[in-house]
């Protein structure tokens, strides 16, 4: 049940992180309007295979929206014009017959180009690996009840802890800033009483690792929570920069 | 005649985890640090274990194909995770959670294992919390919990629709902070490719480093596949798409035997297939079922709306044929009622091969229950809509978001459609009660091994399995091997067992691409997930199953002969990943039929059409079948089926009945 869809897709092709790349036109055809987004790519891939020519690279996985794999940057927008969406979850009924769509990779400094649309995030560990956890090794713990969390703090806390690393955040940001992916872990941590042992160090190793891996400045933008397909809310940019206060004065 | 020794402890089941862990051997600190650990796959089993394994002070290295270890499929499980906490004072305890997983395995797995998973399933719940998951809570700051399938209590506790992330995002935490501490080495985008063996030892792996198509060679004294199911065996599946069985398959090749390869689970709550362009399913969680009526309309070949047929004209089919359960009956049950429904021409949608799932009454049940608790007299009828649809968001909101994101219909106002979808496989390799594979030091957990679901999984229990696995099982068990390894030094990889298994991988890798056929890998994916969901899915018959495995056998024939790999090895190249991949599912598939037609009962989610009540629920067969299958690869696509005989001395098999 293919559908009726033409569409016009530049797409940017670079064979190497080395390489030069550049934006290549593909014409595509008989798309349906349920198709999600990859699932057009999947049937330009397998034309381009039947041609002989080396299909497009790109990161995906789940393909509905939580492993945070997939990265596309369509048309200007990370994860394309849905709000609240990640590029697995947009389906073609978002776009008209006959449209030209601009696809472009993840674009930052600490992100850099592996292969065409796919590139490498391993920065986002390296930022969790300095603080993003809770020191306690396995069979340490105590009986989960016994420290009730209030419920508005535990969900202010989830709400943190729904970002799923894709990096849309840094792609949308003009200074590439990672701050929106980083405070959201800090602040599920901050907001949580398991979290207060570590608070300090926690803010510093995580932001000392930030600006090393050579993500910008926060500049207020804003553009990072308009883009997030998880929606994390720019309070925890606000947050984070209390914390990270805090902590240089308490030591 | 068998090999296989379950080496489950003598003694009361009550004693035996707890009596092995106060006599099984140790290695002491010293002797920790000069032992190496391979562990393949990063999702819970993987990321729990590699964790707790750093803590311990063992030196581990950890391998995922995706880019991060944060993004393995366990992120994508929605609805919870049991454990046997009674925080509900509803009568839960260790032994009621034994007994619904084994009986709703129905009578397939080891009471012994199971057991145990249900003795350490609480402290998991404590472990996640210290960690700082951020689980659903009540107002009073307590946990809070609800009800899966198959259950009669509430334990399954949860974070919104997305548990599977942020328990996953809890054991990645504790990982990320061991590759901090450089005790663990993180290799992302690696995909293992051999197992390498000496002197029948399982010493190492052979990993192709996915952006440069390098071939790695690495040691360990020993090796833990945590590399979930095989789902993707099917090609449309709720799996994510590179989910595959290709380092279990290797492994199988090298002497592991494949514990009950026919027993995969077909979830009744998926999105269903709009079209031949679907790369995959959409489940949505069996938690919806806690609310959600599932029902077909009375009238056959009914075409109207959800909305435009009365109370009267519907059939809710699982609470007319299950009454004690209901809709909550477990997932086996609850998809075979859905296709007997949809084969009988009651299906719904276009496709009608979809039942609904149906939100109206809770709806209107939270709207009342609102109502009161805001304290609003005589509330209108569109007051107790907008009340009722806030509950219900506040429960289950990211689900319906999915859900009209993928349909582009509003389940708050009509009713969704579901169909069953390939989902979980309780098959995978045979362990023992150590985890350890028939490979010496070779090791299995979560969702890769076959061990504690029996024929059919629980809602929320892969979760547990995973973590129980990883945090509180190897960790314990692996002891016992690696006690006797301490004076082996680490085995340089120039050991010629190594060269051996990179040849045969690098000879894998030309012979792809020498092929240069016409058609692509998923062109032959596409075709074996086909044969296997009409021949070896919700329903088998000897015919079918036959027919199947001379199917798969000309399709992977022609595969070999026909297929196009494009690009070189020397790069990021997905289609050579996949061809790695889809080669393996091309003989798993036909394993799984040859179980499937071995295994002539019904159990669980395998049914076989010969053997059915006369009401149409599965039939098993004790007497002939209470054992599991270990199936040991004899090269040649040659296969030798050995027996583990299921004894049973607490729970009696009984017929399963949820009525």
């Amino acid at each position: 049940m293919s559908g009726n869809m033409n569409l016009t897709l530049r797409i940017w092709r670079q064979k190497s992180a080395k390489a030069n790349g550049q934006l290549v036109t593909y014409p595509v055809k008989g798309i349906s309007p349920d198709m999600s987004f990859l699932e057009m790519f999947d049937v330009l891939n397998e034309e381009l295979i039947n041609k002989g020519e080396e299909p497009i690279a790109f990161d995906h996985d789940c393909r509905e929206g939580i492993c945070g794999a997939c990265s596309m940057f369509i048309n200007g927008q990370p994860h394309g014009p849905k709000k609240g969406v990640t590029t697995c979850q947009l389906h073609m009924r978002s776009f008209k017959d006959g449209d030209t769509i601009v696809v472009e990779p993840w674009r930052a400094a600490a992100f850099p180009v592996i292969k065409d649309l796919t590139v490498d995030r391993a920065a986002f560990d390296r930022i969790i690996a300095k603080g993003g956890f809770i020191s306690v090794n396995t069979g340490n713990a105590q009986d989960a009840n016994n420290i009730p969390i209030p419920k508005t703090d535990a969900d202010l806390s989830f709400n943190a802890a729904a970002c799923i690393g894709c990096g849309a955040c840094v792609a949308t940001c003009k200074n590439s800033s990672a701050m929106l992916f980083v405070s959201a872990k800090i602040s599920q941590l901050a907001l949580l009483p398991q979290g207060q042992v570590e608070r300090i160090a926690r803010a510093k190793n995580m932001v000392a690792q930030m600006d090393e891996e050579g993500f910008g400045s926060c500049t207020n933008t804003g553009a990072c929570e308009v883009e997030c397909p998880k929606e994390i809310s720019l309070e925890n940019i606000a947050r984070m920069n209390r914390e990270y206060f805090m902590a240089n004065i308490k030591e | 005649m068998s090999k296989l020794d379950s080496k489950i402890p003598e003694g009361n089941l009550e004693e035996k985890w707890s009596k092995y862990k106060a006599s099984c051997a140790l290695v002491n600190p010293a002797n920790k640090r000069s032992l190496e650990i391979i562990v393949v796959g990063s999702g819970l089993a993987g990321a729990s274990a590699a964790a707790s394994l750093a803590e311990l002070g063992y030196k581990v290295k950890v391998f995922c194909f995706q880019d991060s270890a944060r993004r393995a499929h366990s992120i994508a499980a929605q609805g919870g995770i049991n454990a046997a906490k009674n925080y509900q004072n509803d009568g839960d305890s260790t032994y009621r959670l034994f007994y619904d997983t084994i009986k709703g395995g129905d009578y397939r797995a080891r009471e012994g294992n199971v057991y145990r998973l249900a003795e350490v399933s609480a402290n998991i719940i404590d472990q996640c919390v210290a960690q700082g998951v951020p689980l659903a809570r009540e107002y009073g700051g307590m946990l809070s919990n609800r009800s899966f399938g198959g259950t009669q209590v509430q334990r399954t506790f949860y974070a919104a629709g997305q548990t599977g992330q942020q328990l996953l995002l809890g054991a990645y935490s504790g990982l990320q902070r061991q590759v901090g501490l450089g005790t663990v080495e993180m290799l992302a985008r690696h995909e293992m490719l051999e197992v390498v063996t000496i002197e029948g030892k399982a010493r190492g792996i052979i990993a192709r480093d996915l952006v440069t198509g390098k071939l790695e060679r690495h040691f360990g004294h020993a090796v833990l596949l945590c590399t979930g199911g095989y789902g993707n065996v099917f090609y449309l599946s709720t799996n994510a798409m590179g989910c595959n069985v290709t380092a279990a398959w290797k492994a199988h090749k090298k002497g592991a035997f494949f514990g009950n390869p026919c027993f995969t689970q077909i979830h009744p709550t998926c999105i269903p297939v709009s079209g031949d362009h679907q790369s995959k399913l959409t489940l949505m969680s069996e938690s919806l079922r806690n609310d959600g009526r599932i029902w077909v309309p009375k009238k056959a070949g009914d075409v109207r709306k959800a909305n435009e047929i009365p109370e009267e004209e519907r059939d809710y089919y699982l609470e007319r044929r299950y009454p004690a359960f209901g809709n909550l009956v477990p997932r086996d049950v609850a998809s075979r009622a859905a296709k007997e429904r949809c084969d009988a021409g009651f299906g719904v949608g276009t496709s009608k091969m979809a039942v609904f799932l149906d939100f109206k009454s809770a709806i209107e049940r939270y709207g009342h229950n609102q109502a009161v608790k805001l304290g609003v007299q005589n509330p209108t009828a569109a007051q107790l809509k907008d009340f009722g649809k806030q509950v219900v968001e506040e429960k289950y909101g990211n689900l319906f978001e999915m859900y009209e994101q993928i349909t582009g219909e509003n389940p708050y106002e009509v009713a969704m459609r579901i169909y069953p979808a390939v989902h979980y496989t309780m098959g995978g390799l045979w362990v023992d009660y150590n985890l350890m594979t028939t490979v010496p030091g070779l090791y299995c957990l979560g969702e890769a091994n076959f061990s504690d679901h029996g024929a059919n999984r629980l809602g929320a229990s892969a979760l547990m399995q995973g973590l129980a696995d990883g945090y509180f099982v190897l960790p314990y068990t692996i002891g016992a091997y690696l006690s006797k390894e301490i004076s082996v030094k680490a085995i340089s990889t120039d050991h010629e067992a190594f060269g051996i298994a990179e040849k045969a991988v690098q000879g894998q890798i030309d012979k792809f691409f020498a092929i240069k056929g016409t058609k692509s890998v998923d062109h032959f994916h596409k075709k074996l997930g086909k044969i296997m969901w009409d021949k070896c899915g919700m329903a088998r018959n000897e015919k079918g199953l036959n027919e199947a495995i001379l199917e798969i056998r000309q399709l992977r024939e022609e595969f070999w002969k026909d297929v196009r790999v494009p690009g070189t090895n020397n790069e990021l190249n997905p289609e050579l990943e996949k061809a790695f991949r889809v080669a393996d599912f091309l003989e798993l598939g036909e394993l799984m039929c040859m179980d499937a037609l071995n295994r002539s009962e019904s159990c669980g989610g395998h049914f076989r059409e010969e053997s059915q009540t006369e009401e149409g629920e599965a039939l098993r067969n004790d007497d002939k079948f209470s054992y599991v299958s270990a199936w040991e690869n004899k090269g040649d696509g040659k296969y030798e089926l050995h027996k583990e005989e299921l004894i049973f001395d607490v729970v009696h098999p009984s017929a399963r009945s949820y009525k």
